[in-house]
């Protein structure tokens, strides 16, 4: 180990440290093993430009705290935590590395000023998560540009446009990593791997094995350069898998988004105010059931079930102002049917489905912020809150296509970020933090910031235990 | 949608306002968020309230290469300088402010060399060129009525003329005259301004010159707007002095005039270079570059005219007194007749959105 001047790549010397990936987990790991005495080198496979993954396009995390701070607006326990998360998961989550992540959590925040990170209180549309979630001021980007300039001065070795392509693994042992840089493939030898890399959400090809045409009518929220090449080699080289291979977090978003790197800006919320048809202007499922926030995540799905995977959101005047406003303008008309041929749907069908929908509507008080009492009755699927007769034009139509927030597949890990091998053992010198391991915690559902929560922690594991391990073996050898 | 220019801004903000990730950093995304639409004059408003800390480029998940290409400062900046366009008065003047690097320039460097030439030619080589101590010394280079007259029928009319696109502004952004006697709303923009507020980003200053957070900038600004005020004043309390006590300049070392000319002289030499310095470093991606010479040749004006200021106040008991005030009154004139025309205006049509902001915010919290 040198601590002095970093050295430079393709030294003869081999890293200490060899970190796969440049988002949240990738740089959380990153500086901690520099700051343990490690030389350390980011091998990210995007362009600086496009550094950062998914967690650019983040903007908060929740954590641990005991009390309330200058972002945070009271506390935020153990407990609590805890029951959120097998609420959200169903149970489906290893408990003793979720107990891991939440205490580890506490006051985490505090790390993350240290590192360049800035909060601000939370923002106006986000006040349900003032308590529990601390908001990146700037967002996520931000938070990545500052990660980096701390990195840098630490004297962490960034590689960019470095698309690792494969792992030298031998009987379990992390030798080498081979990567492709301008077109030009090179091998780096490190004393231990930490791979954060993310899910497989962007590779299409992948997705089609679980999912079939449909997934080519996907749109995939964030970063075109999670494909999930190393989730592959680890898997392929005997890690243990954790998570639903098919399963991943998708939410309706604006069908106009594009293919990737729409971020949150392509969100609609406007689905529980009105109703929902797909491409035969049937409704398929209850818009009303519960607060959009609570459901949004299922829509993506619901979504991805119809034909052509496409949907129509259409509200009238009355709740056109209900909701945050969103990157593409509605689509607008005067009546249902001129709305219908704006959309290209069948004039006389959507004009019979609204027609039953606003027949079956029986008088409430409206109340967005409420489980109000504005019922259908007598209508399959039903219309369970806010359902209120589609009557007041101008009518507006919004496309929804399914979203792809991430995946839920990763390798299966320990406590100390440890890739566990088919026969239970865990690979020495092999560590994985973030998305690529977050399944083993997050086996369903979704928690608000929670992502973030999951890769730093392991991120900052991932990157002692690394140092842990290169020392234990040098003072051996 | 009049011009490329709204229809850039409109589209940013409603990129933004789905986002609204950089809600902390400034005034303008707070305003942004009362609105779900955007009309002409609410961009224009908000390009006036926005104060180019550039905080927002660099977090911007949008930003170019993204298919997005968004670049808030940037289209905040060229909106700005329409809005100066649409305001100058009188409206024939508009045209001022393409090429308005060079235009300033060339109005400075006239004023010079019709004063050098003007003195010259009426008070001769002798005068120009000897050496002048005692009371009203100045005046024997340049003749008393020569000095007060233009300048100040030339302050009347850059008082009128800010006035005029302070007003246009006002009305052009939905405010009424009633709303212009709000006085909170004026208490809240002043504080603002005294601290330029909404250069420090939240707390972290600006991403200036480059991607880093740094108050570098805000601090010289601070230095350059105090040091301007400074010399204003100087230049008041001396007005004082020669019409009221009958006392003409030049004054002592230890007079108010000059201490406070002398300090302020000072500051706005060490912002004005500070900042041309920074402007030179500057990563140019979120900056706008039809107004790169606007605001150089301003600073520089800035820069030249503390300069020659305090070269006077140094050797102004040497034969190099005539030449020196000959060529600070020159800059000084120069700097006046461009003042309606050209980056000084922000300082105006900044504190017009100031108010606006008060008075929205202070609606919206009620
Ligand atoms: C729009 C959106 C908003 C979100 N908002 C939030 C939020 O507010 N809070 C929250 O907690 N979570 C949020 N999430 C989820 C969050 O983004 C993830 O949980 C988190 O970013 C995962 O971090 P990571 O470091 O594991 O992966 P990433 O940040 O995706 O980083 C993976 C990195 O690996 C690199 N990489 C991939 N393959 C290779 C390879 N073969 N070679 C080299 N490099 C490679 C990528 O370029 C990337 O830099 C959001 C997600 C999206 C899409
Ligand atoms: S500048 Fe970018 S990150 Fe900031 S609010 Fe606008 S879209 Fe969001
Ligand atoms: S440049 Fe600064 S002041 Fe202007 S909009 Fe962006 S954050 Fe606000």
């Amino acid at each position: 180990m040198r601590t002095g001047a970093s050295p430079s790549v393709g030294s003869s010397e081999p890293i200490d440290v060899l970190v796969i990936g440049g988002g949240n987990a990738a740089l959380c790991a990153a500086m901690t093993a520099r700051e343990a005495g490690a030389t350390v080198l980011v091998l990210e496979g995007a362009p600086r430009e496009f550094r950062g993954g998914n967690s650019r396009h983040t903007r908060n995390l929740r954590y641990l705290h005991d009390s309330a701070n200058a972002v945070l607006t009271g506390p935020y326990k153990e407990d609590e935590f805890w029951e959120d998360l097998l609420r959200v998961t169903g149970g489906k989550t290893n408990e003793d590395l979720a107990r891991v992540t939440i205490r580890a959590s506490n006051n985490v925040g505090a790390w993350m000023e240290q590192h360049g990170c800035k909060f601000q209180p939370s923002m106006r549309g986000t006040l349900h998560l003032s308590r529990t979630n601390a908001f990146f001021l700037g967002g996520g980007k931000a938070l990545m540009n500052a990660y980096y300039l701390t990195a840098e001065r630490l004297g962490v070795l960034i590689q960019y446009d470095a698309d690792v392509r494969d792992l030298a693994i031998v009987d379990g042992h992390f030798v080498s990593a081979t990567y492709e840089t301008a077109g030009v493939a090179r091998t780096v030898e490190a004393r231990a791997v930490v791979v954060a890399s993310g899910g497989f959400q962007a590779n299409i090809d992948w997705l089609r094995e679980y999912w079939g045409e449909a997934a080519d009518n996907f749109i995939i929220r964030g970063t075109p350069f999670d494909k999930g090449r190393m989730l592959r080699v680890l898997l392929d080289n005997g890690a243990q898998s954790v998570g639903d291979p098919r399963q991943c977090h998708a939410v309706a978003i604006d069908a106009r988004a594009p293919k990737f790197d729409g971020g949150i800006v392509t969100r609609l919320d406007c689905v529980s105010f009105g109703i929902v048809v797909n491409r035969d202007a049937v409704r398929f499922y209850d818009e009303g059931e519960d607060f959009w926030p609570k459901r949004y995540a299922i829509w993506g799905r619901l979504v991805a079930q119809q034909s052509d995977q496409i949907a129509y959101s259409i509200i009238d005047a009355k709740s056109i102002d209900l909701f945050m406003p969103s990157v593409f303008p509605p689509i607008e008309a005067q009546s249902i049917r001129e709305l219908a041929e704006k959309l290209e749907l069948d004039p006389d069908l959507l004009e019979k489905t609204v027609e039953n929908f606003n027949a079956a509507t029986r008088p409430g008080t409206f109340d967005a912020g409420e489980l109000d009492d504005c019922v259908t009755e007598g209508l399959t699927p039903p219309k369970s809150h806010w359902a209120r007769p589609l009557d007041s034009p101008p009518f507006y139509g919004y496309p929804l296509r399914p979203g792809i927030t991430f995946t839920y597949l990763g390798v299966a890990v320990n406590e100390r970020a440890q890739v566990i091998l088919q026969d239970g053992t865990p690979a020495p010198n092999i560590f994985a933090a973030g998305e690529i391991m977050s399944g083993n915690i997050l086996g369903q559902g979704y928690m608000a910031g929670f992502g973030m929560t999951i890769g730093t922690v392991f991120g900052r594991i991932a990157g002692k235990e690394a140092v842990h391990h290169v020392i234990d073996n040098l003072k051996g050898s | 949608m009049s011009s490329t220019i709204l229809k850039e801004a409109d589209r940013v903000m409603t990129i933004c306002n789905a986002c609204r990730y950089c809600e902390g950093f400034c005034a303008v995304f707070p305003a942004m968020e009362l609105r779900r639409t955007f009309s002409d004059e609410d961009l224009k408003y908000l390009a006036n309230l926005c104060h180019n800390c550039r905080d927002c480029y660099y977090a911007c998940q949008y930003a170019p290469p993204h298919t997005f290409a968004l670049n808030v400062p940037r289209t905040m900046a060229e909106l700005r300088l329409e809005t100066y366009r649409e305001y100058s008065w009188p409206h024939a003047m508009k045209s001022f402010f393409q090429n308005n690097g060079l235009l300033v320039a060339l109005i400075t460097a006239l004023s010079v060399v019709t004063v050098s030439l003007l003195t010259l030619l009426f008070q001769g080589h002798d005068v120009v060129f000897g050496t002048h101590t005692g009371a009203g010394a100045f005046y024997r280079v340049i003749p008393y009525a020569a000095m007060v007259v233009p300048f100040m029928a030339l302050a009347i009319f850059v008082l009128i003329s800010l006035w005029k696109g302070f007003a246009t502004q006002w009305r052009t952004v939905g405010g009424t005259p009633q709303e212009l006697k709000h006085w909170p709303a004026h208490r809240q923009a002043i504080w603002d301004v005294l601290r330029l507020k909404y250069l420090d980003g939240g707390g972290y200053g600006c991403n200036y010159p480059d991607d880093r957070f740094s108050m570098i900038r805000r601090y010289l600004h601070h230095a350059v707007f105090y040091g301007f005020m400074l010399c204003l004043a100087s230049t008041t309390v001396a007005f004082g002095y020669d019409h009221l006590l009958h006392r003409p300049a030049p004054y002592p070392f230890w007079s108010w005039p000059v201490l406070l000319g002398t300090l302020g002289g000072l500051a706005l030499l060490a912002g004005t270079g500070g900042l041309l310095y920074l402007k030179r470093q500057m990563d140019r991606d979120p900056a706008a570059p039809e107004t790169l010479d606007m605001d150089m040749v301003f600073t520089v004006l800035l820069f030249l005219t503390s300069l020659t200021g305090l070269l006077l106040l140094c050797l102004r008991a040497t034969p190099l007194m005539g030449t020196l005030l000959i060529v600070h009154i020159g800059f000084v004139l120069g700097l006046f007749i461009s003042m309606p025309y050209g980056k000084f205006v922000h300082g105006f049509y900044r504190y017009g959105a100031l108010v606006k902001n008060a008075i929205e915010q202070a609606r919206e919290n009620n």
